[in-house]
């Protein structure tokens, strides 16, 4: 091939057709989900599944995350394996806070999720309570390919929007993720006390619109795809009262929206 | 270096760096002057509780003079589930879900003490099919055990291979476990009168294959790292404590046999019909961490024997007990019979009322003595349930082992006394 | 075990010896119990652990229970082992429920049996029974700064409400 050969669309399709264009984000998010180093945190049966999953039968390896380190400075996803009992809570809590950004929680079985079978005054019922978790795997303990799926949702996450999630779509009043970001300028949202806490129970009335125009400027700023910005629009809509009791013998009519 | 200097290290780093830096200002060498010199500052460290090397959630306080270690003392309850007084709100039935996630590797033998403890309240006998397939799986649950044990010993040790082999191996456990129960871990395949289903067609050949190849694989195991020079150097004469010591401490289990006391539940007691079959307790000489290895291998190969032994002699029969007030029917009855229908659903719902006494029921778990405590007061909850954990008493042990040794040393030591944090914390 | 007649003998020697020390005997399911006087635990424990017809030096398992609509309420377990005649023999020590200001204590037996350590620690930390002489009495499983004896029967259970419909707007920030 030799200059001047191809002109036009004719060159458009050849190039096209030979190089990879993309754009930095897109690169870089690739790399990150293909390369996601868990930090060891073991702590339950989970964990014994955890290990198993990185042995040789359910390889990990070849999705990039069987490095686990042991620094939490060095990995960027926290697999929570196990039941989180109230004294490991600040444990966990710190250890998370060491990690770098972009960093990432999965929390592995039903103990993690939401506390399990184990609803006591010794376990934290799911660990969501004070850590944003951005997969929950089910299962006690999941099998180490339920793992591996959790893993895997996480890496199509992370190659399409890894920062939008939980923290835009419920604005994450109150929690030190949300008020790092809304001090970034990501969210623009007026509050009247200075107090975290402010804007999420009672207060002076303004939630809904707070929230309304933090995901305005969620949604001008980033671009929700597919099933996220369905899940997007319902939450703005609110929970349909409709869904919530049976229906009723005029059931026939057709429920609006 | 001038005098303001020094007194502004001082502050900040500390006395070491204090020695080094005189010797600098003075002349003679770093080595010298610290081979003079007596440390006799102790440095605390913690260790964990997020730490690669504690086996779990164990948190440990280490007083260090230079590289020994002086003190210790560990910190537990970063695992802490209310397992013993949950199962107080749930009927007998349901408890035993509790209690399997309490040792998370031994979980064939958590349910075996509680349901052997009720069965001793109830006075229920249990056939003697349903006693042989509970302890092929518990020999099987032993063996998985130790090759978790191995491997993440191995992982501490530096030998990191062997962890892989360990868990291929448990994988082939866990396939077997999945056969005849549907579940690889906390199966919850023992109920109260026997076990909760027989065993597929096709499980006693699989079983019989996996006995003979399992010991094939221990040859490989021990090819690796038996005679490892570094291995060797670090588990020959390291964590020693006497028989008596451990004893003292109420210490069972391969730790107290690798010390050279023969004692094992097993072959002493009558829980389950052991003494049906032939097999041996491996003992050790000095008590180091290298027997501790070589009697886990050992016990290995001696389970192999007993799965082998009871596969083979498995009685025909009924698996689980004929006792309808207490055990599930099984399910092809309940299209036929309505009493089987009735029984079910009252177990079910409500479930079977134990008649009031307390009981303590030992067996040989694969890190000592597990005993359940359970009090019954007559209604259809357990009033109180206690686990006597292996783990939680050994761990006594582990500041006998490791005051006098080195930090690395403490790892080895940690790692041979095979805590399970799960049954510590419970 | 000692079966039922040697359990009353052992019970009144022992009574021969420290008299008004056991305060019953308990054979069920073939396992032997002695109740003994919580205040003379020591005596009867270094009695059965050293003289040369008992000889229980294992201490297998020192665990705690709260009978509670009973009386007395709490009552720690001792289970002793015999290794070389593979006996078992549980003493137990009934403690009274001393009202809510203050907590039911007994002595430690760390000097007879070394292997107590963590299990007495357990028991006060989850049923608030105090050790005298324990080296070490504190918390052990739940965290230092914990209110509440966690394992007594009157503590509630703990954790959360389950959410139906009729109650998700009274939990916060569960719905909007």
């Amino acid at each position: 091939m030799l200059r001047g050969d191809l002109e036009g669309p004719d060159l458009d399709e050849y190039v096209e057709s030979r190089v990879l264009t993309t754009t930095l984000q897109k690169a870089q998010n690739w790399a990150r989900g293909n390369s996601l180093f868990p930090a060891t945190f073991g702590l339950a049966c989970c964990a014994i599944e955890m290990i198993a999953m990185v042995s040789a039968r359910y390889d990990t390896s070849r999705f990039g995350a069987e490095v686990f380190r042991a620094s939490p400075r060095q990995a960027d996803m926290l697999i929570l394996s196990g039941r989180v009992s109230i004294k490991m809570v600040p444990v966990i809590r710190r250890v998370y806070d060491q990690m770098l950004e972009p960093k990432w929680v999965i929390a592995m079985g039903a103990c993690s999720s939401s506390g399990g079978m184990f609803a006591n005054y010794a376990v934290v019922q799911g660990a969501d309570k004070f850590l944003p978790v951005d997969v929950h795997v089910p299962g006690c303990p999941p099998r180490p390919e339920a793992l591996i799926y959790g893993i895997l949702k996480l890496q199509r996450k992370v190659f399409e929007q890894p920062d939008l999630g939980w923290r835009d779509r419920y604005a994450a009043h109150g929690t030190e993720e949300g008020e790092r970001r809304r001090h970034a300028g990501a969210i623009g949202v007026e509050r009247a006390g200075t107090s975290p806490a402010d804007g999420i129970l009672g207060g002076d009335g303004d939630v809904a619109v707070s929230v309304k125009e933090a995901l305005a400027g969620a949604e001008a700023g980033a671009h929700l795809s597919g099933h996220e910005a369905q899940d997007a629009a319902e939450y703005e809509r609110g929970p349909d009262s409709r869904d919530l009791d049976p229906p009723g013998p005029d059931a026939g009519d057709k429920p609006g929206g | 270096m001038s005098i303001a200097d020094t007194t502004r290290t001082e502050k900040q780093l500390g006395r070491d760096a204090i020695a080094r830096t005189e010797a600098q200002v003075i002349g003679t060498s770093p080595i010298e002057r610290t081979a003079l010199e007596r440390e006799e500052e102790l440095f605390t460290i913690n260790m964990g509780p997020h730490h690669p090397a504690t086996h779990g959630v164990l948190r440990l306080l280490v007083s260090l003079e230079g590289e020994v270690v002086r003190d210790l003392k560990p910190v537990m309850g970063y695992l802490h589930t209310g397992i013993e007084k949950s199962m107080e709100t749930k009927s007998y039935w349901k408890a035993i879900t509790f209690i399997e996630r309490m040792d998370y590797l031994a979980y064939f033998f958590n349910m075996e003490a509680f349901c052997g403890a009720v069965e001793k309240l109830l006075e229920l006998e249990i056939p003697p099919r349903a006693a042989y397939l509970r302890i092929i799986h518990m020999e099987l649950n032993r063996i998985h055990s130790h090759l978790v044990g191995l491997g993440t010993t191995s992982l501490d040790l530096g030998a990191i291979s062997m962890l892989w082999y360990a868990f291929r191996e448990r994988d082939k456990i866990l396939d077997l476990f999945e056969m005849s129960s549907g579940q690889r871990m906390h199966t919850r395949y023992f109920q109260v009168g026997g076990v909760i289903e027989d065993i597929p067609v096709g499980f006693e050949k699989r079983v019989l294959e996996f006995c003979d190849e399992m010991p094939k694989r221990i040859d490989q195991y021990e090819a690796l790292i038996d005679q490892n020079e570094i291995f060797l150097q670090r588990t020959r004469n390291t964590g020693v404590v006497s028989k008596e010591r451990l004893l003292e401490l109420g210490v069972t289990g391969p730790l107290l046999r690798a010390a050279g006391e023969p004692w094992d539940l097993r072959k002493v007691s009558d829980y389950l019909p052991y003494k049906d079959f032939e097999f041996q307790i491996p003992i050790g000489t000095t008590g180091d961490n290298y027997d501790r290895y070589r009697v886990r291998m050992d016990e290995m190969r001696e389970s192999v024997k007993i799965i082998r032994q009871a596969i083979e002699g498995l009685p025909e029969g009924p698996f689980s007990s004929d006792d309808r007030k207490v055990v599930l029917p099984p399910r092809h009855e309940l299209s036929t019979s309505m009493e089987a229908l009735i029984h079910h659903f009252k177990l079910v719902t409500e479930g079977f009322r134990v008649p009031p006494g307390e009981v303590y029921f030992p067996i040989e778990g694969p890190r000592g003595e597990l005993g359940c405590f359970v009090v019954a007061d007559g209604s259809a909850k357990p009033a109180r349930v206690h686990m006597r954990d292996p783990s939680f008493t050994n761990l006594q042990a582990l500041r006998d082992m490791c005051v006098g040794g080195y930090v690395a040393d403490l790892i080895a030591n940690l790692a041979m006394l095979d805590p399970i944090i799960g049954g510590i914390d419970r | 075990m000692p079966d039922a007649p040697g359990l009353e003998l052992i019970a009144h020697e022992i009574n021969d010896r420290h008299a008004g020390a056991i305060t019953g005997t308990s054979y069920e399911h073939a396992q032997a119990a002695l109740i003994v006087d919580p205040q003379r635990i020591r005596e009867v424990l270094s009695h059965l652990r050293d003289a040369p017809e008992h000889e229980y030096r294992f201490l297998a398992s020192l665990h705690g229970a709260d009978y509670l609509p009973a009386d007395p309420r709490f009552a720690v377990h001792y289970e002793l082992l015999n290794m070389p005649r593979v006996e078992r023999l549980r003493v137990k020590a009934p403690l009274v429920d001393p009202g809510p200001d203050a907590l039911p204590e007994i002595d430690s037996v760390f000097e007879l049996f070394p292997s107590v350590e963590f299990p007495e620690r357990e028991v006060y930390d989850l049923f608030g029974i105090l050790f005298r002489d324990h080296p070490d009495l504190r918390r052990i499983l739940m965290p230092e700064d914990y209110v509440g004896w966690p394992q007594r029967r009157d503590f509630p259970i703990g954790g959360d409400p389950v959410i139906f419909t009729n109650n998700e707007h009274t939990v916060p920030g569960w719905v909007r």
